[in-house]
């Protein structure tokens, strides 16, 4: 039952939200303090014994349950999510927006979405949360979003719903290779993935594949992301890059490689090229960026291709690897974009080159400039560095016969990586100062208060990262 | 049988309450409860009915099972909910109003022999009183020249496709002696014989043209975007929803056994049409025009209940038929509300009458198929028939590619009414009771979304 609470906290106090009014802000966030309780409670529940799945009858026609459950990864990412939306919504208090009960209402909807995808135990209960989770998000970018956003977001909207159609197709076929009886459960989607001829392997491999891959988003299926993040307004874009990409890499641990081991095994360097392609692309990309919050998005593709890659090597290393990046790459991002907001509205623009001597006006919104960017560009003892470390050992560990190249492109990403992130603190934060803008305002409360939180769980987690390889462990 | 009586009956009482009666109020006030009168003969006929157990008339012309009662049931539901939703705006097209609604019931009578026909004469008889109350409601609004355009194109074409029908009916007897659908024995022939082969071409051809389906359209965007508003709207839903009924039945029951033979041209004109409507839709200003494109679009996914030969198909195309006849009425509904009816004319709806953004935006999901709404566990049930089917994944992958396309053109309308601005121009005061109505009507979407097994009762 405590699963349940995950959903619903969000779901109904974000249909209250809607009613809320002025106070909706408030009710957002609470609605975020309970979820993160409940998750740390699952997520410690979870270090102990096994959280009791819930099952309740649907669609008996089709074959499909209401069934949630929880093991180590999706504990962990309900706690990253609880924690995430904690942020965000601690984020941009003071400031006004048009219709803030819709806003928050729907930010809590895309929460709810979020939990949902992560505990979901039934393919076409996956399917709905999914689904949940874009389209508020859709209509947060449309709404609140930048200039362009209108046409941005349906760029996004369209490419994802196209991935959303394809897995459904994918999931279809497979719910009708079963017996029929509760034909769409984790267990019996596996068991008919499993028991395909190799031949359709193909078919539902890319099928599923491509829904993914535009979700995290791999190259080449990532041409609606910087656009995206650009446009979304940055609460928003919080929520697309430290969760919603998660998603994608979620869905292909759970529900692309133990389904169909052979079409993985067959397709694996053909998807590692790919997304080693995106790291040095995105990162090259990101190089010759002047625009702070399209340099992030850039570097969220290449860090995004790293753990892909990292995901097809298929060594047990790179996939505890993997959780351990997934929770602390949300962490980074999340901490990036609070620190690109802060830069944004106090210097009035997103261009790097008209900004500077952040460390002089502001030393505080520096240091935690500084501290995020190494951690994003994986330094020791920032939470960056062990996940990556996994991760680059794993790849290097695997049975491709390319593997040695793989790493060494890969490694080329993080130097690239390092160049870029670093050439922006240094452009953000001494030099000159650009702007124009004499006086730097501090952090406010509540900027602070978000700042903190994150600075702390990634020395915590740097220094000492066992709670979260030991979470993440549990089957 | 007591459905197709009491419709009948009750079309002729409407007749002459529209001559005795001259306020319109009135005779919709007496629609409305012969209506519901019509649907409680349906349950009835629905709750005496035993499951597995046929009812036969007339030597086996009439065949009409739980399953066909459960059909007739909704498709009067539906009536009873477009009444209404859309009862004022249908009074006010003309003035001889009586005339309106006698004909719907007439239509009733034609939906329900073909949901039950045994006999291809049946289903003759079933298709032109559903088609020729059509033609008339279509030039209903006589002073508008489109409309007079509308009826003829409609009726030309309904004539010439009715002639192919004929034909292929001709042919069909010309080749194994039978009318009766449930007797044709194509499996005691050795070859399949050139004269029932062209006959199934021609009833293909010819029901494609009442269903609209590429290559056989073109009528229905001028039609539809010709006729007076309301009548469009049921035209393109329980009309359409009838239609199928009628192809699925005589292909599934009568030529099942020589599917080999006619589902790949079936298959690529199921392609065929929903790249046309979709690819077509994406290009319309007028948002009436592009439903009509999109009630092409639909016939598209709803063909694919007729391609592949399953228990699935006929669940399917019930969940679809209800599924897009509630949607669509309701976006017809919100259409009526408004002056213009360009994309343009929804500029900032959701400013002005939030609630009226909010259902519509209900609908828009629906049509596209986004999870949670009725529309969504349509395409899902059709897709997976189509996929039982084995050879048609190329057909779904395309579908879905198309589904895709169709977010784009459903989508304008949530852009203009959410994220434009403009003042959108109101035909008048929206009251509670439409309100109620038009909520009543999301309700019955997203419940649908929900448990779509509401829609399949054991033991139909």
């Amino acid at each position: 039952m405590i699963l349940l609470l995950l959903i619903l906290i969000p779901f109904l106090l974000g249909i209250f939200s809607f009613m809320a009014k002025d106070a909706a802000k408030n009710v957002a966030l609470f609605g975020s303090l309970c979820s993160l309780a409940v998750s740390i409670y699952v997520a410690d529940f979870c270090g102990k014994e096994q959280v009791a799945p819930i099952s309740f009858p649907w669609m008996p026609a089709i074959g499909a349950q209401f069934s949630l459950a929880a093991d180590g990864m999706a504990a962990m990412l309900c706690l990253l999510t609880g924690i995430i939306f904690l942020v965000v919504l601690l984020l941009n208090r003071n400031k006004a927006i048009e219709n803030p009960a819709s806003y928050y209402g729907l930010i809590l909807l895309s929460q709810t979405g979020l939990m949902g995808v992560f505990l979901a135990a039934d393919a076409l209960l996956f399917y709905f949360f999914w689904e949940l989770a874009l389209v508020p998000v859709y209509f947060l970018c449309s709404r609140w979003g930048g200039e362009r956003r209108i046409a941005v977001t349906f760029k996004f909207f369209v490419y994802t719903f196209l991935g959303s159609l394809m897995m459904l197709a994918a999931l279809i076929y497979l719910s009708l290779q079963t017996n029929g009886v509760n034909s769409m459960s984790w267990q019996n989607i596996i068991a008919a993935g499993k028991a395909l001829p190799l031949v359709q392997q193909h078919i539902i491999f890319w099928l599923l594949f491509v829904a993914f891959a535009i979700k995290m988003p791999i190259f080449p299926f990532h041409t609606w992301q910087p656009d995206a993040y650009e446009q979304a307004p940055t609460q928003v874009t919080i929520i697309l890059s430290a969760l919603m990409v998660k998603m994608g890499i979620y869905a292909v641990l759970r529900w692309l490689i133990p389904v169909l081991p052979e079409a993985t095994a067959y397709w694996a360097n053909t998807i590692m090229t790919l997304s080693i392609i995106g790291i040095i692309y995105a990162s090259l990309i990101a190089m010759v960026q002047t625009n702070v919050k399209r340099l992030v998005a850039y570097s969220s593709i290449a860090h995004m291709g790293l753990m892909c890659a990292a995901a097809f090597s298929g060594t047990e290393l790179s996939n505890h690897g993997l959780m351990v990046q997934m929770f602390n790459h949300g962490i980074n991002i999340t901490g990036m974009w609070l620190i690109v907001n802060m830069v944004e509205q106090r210097y009035g623009t997103q261009d790097f080159k008209k900004m500077g001597g952040l460390a002089s006006t502001a030393p505080g919104i520096a240091i935690a400039l500084v501290i995020i960017s190494f951690a994003n560009i994986a330094l020791p003892l920032t939470n960056g560095f062990i996940g990556e470390f996994m991760l680059f050992s794993g790849i290097f560990q695997s049975a491709s016969q390319y593997h040695i190249t793989f790493m060494a492109v890969a490694a080329l990403g993080i130097i690239l990586g390092a160049v870029y992130t670093l050439s922006m603190v240094q452009k953000v934060a001494y030099g000159e100062n650009n702007s124009g803008v004499v006086s730097v305002a501090p952090m406010s409360s509540t900027e602070l208060l978000a700042v903190c939180v994150l600075l702390a769980l990634i020395i915590a987690l740097g220094v000492f990262p066992q709670p979260l390889l030991d979470l993440v462990l549990i089957k | 049988m007591k459905a197709i009586i009491a419709a009948t009956v009750l079309g002729i009482i409407m007749m002459y309450a529209g001559f005795m009666v001259k306020e319109k109020k009135t005779i919709l006030s007496i629609a409305t409860l012969l209506f519901v009168l019509l649907l409680g003969v349906n349950v009835w006929e629905l709750m005496t009915a035993k499951a597995g157990v046929v009812e036969t008339l007339f030597h086996y012309q009439l065949v009409i099972s739980p399953f066909s009662i459960w059909f007739n049931t909704l498709m009067t539901a539906g009536t009873l909910l477009y009444v209404l939703l859309m009862g004022n705006d249908i009074i006010n097209v003309g003035k001889n109003v009586g005339e309106y609604f006698a004909l719907f019931f007439f239509i009733l009578v034609g939906v329900y022999l073909l949901s039950s026909f045994n006999n291809m004469l049946i289903m003759f008889i079933g298709i032109e009183i559903l088609s020729i109350p059509q033609y008339i409601l279509a030039g209903s609004d006589k002073r508008n020249l489109k409309s007079s355009e509308a009826s003829l194109k409609y009726f030309l074409m309904g004539a010439f496709s009715t002639g192919i029908l004929l034909m292929g009916i001709t042919l069909i007897y010309g080749a194994t002696g039978e009318f009766n659908i449930s007797s044709f024995s194509f499996i005691q022939m050795q070859h399949i014989n050139p004269l029932a082969l062209t006959g199934l071409l021609f009833l293909i051809i010819s029901f494609s043209f009442k269903v609209s389906a590429a290559p056989m359209h073109f009528w229905t965007p001028d039609v539809y975007d010709g006729s007076p508003t309301p009548f469009t709207a049921f035209m393109a839903t329980i009309g359409k929803a009838a239609a199928f009924m009628g192809f699925l039945r005589l292909f599934h029951t009568s030529f099942a056994s020589i599917s080999g033979s006619w589902t790949m041209v079936l298959a690529i004109i199921t392609a065929a049409t929903l790249f046309v409507g979709n690819i077509t839709a994406v290009f319309q200003q007028s948002v009436k025009r592009m439903l009509a494109y999109s009630s092409i679009a639909q016939a598209g996914f709803m063909l694919f209940a007729v391609v592949s030969v399953s228990a699935m198909a006929w669940q399917g195309l019930i969940v679809y038929a209800v599924a897009y006849t509630i949607a669509t009425l309701g976006m017809f509904a919100v259409l009526l509300k408004l002056k213009d009816y360009t994309f343009d004319g929804f500029n900032g709806l959701a400013k002005k009458e939030p609630f009226l953004a909010f259902v519509a935006t209900i609908f828009v999901f629906s049509l596209t198929g986004i999870p949670l709404t009725a529309g969504f566990m349509a395409k899902y049930m059709m897709l997976q028939a189509a996929m039982t089917q084995g050879n048609l994944m190329w057909l779904v992958i395309f579908a879905l590619l198309m589904a895709a396309v169709s977010a784009y053109y459903y989508f304008r309308v949530i852009i203009a009414m959410y994220f434009k601005q403009g003042d959108t121009e109101m035909t008048g005061e929206i009251c509670i009771t439409d309100k109620i109505l038009l909520g009543f009507t999301a309700l019955l979407v997203l419940l649908i979304g929900i448990a779509p097994q509401i829609l399949l009762p054991k033991g139909i």
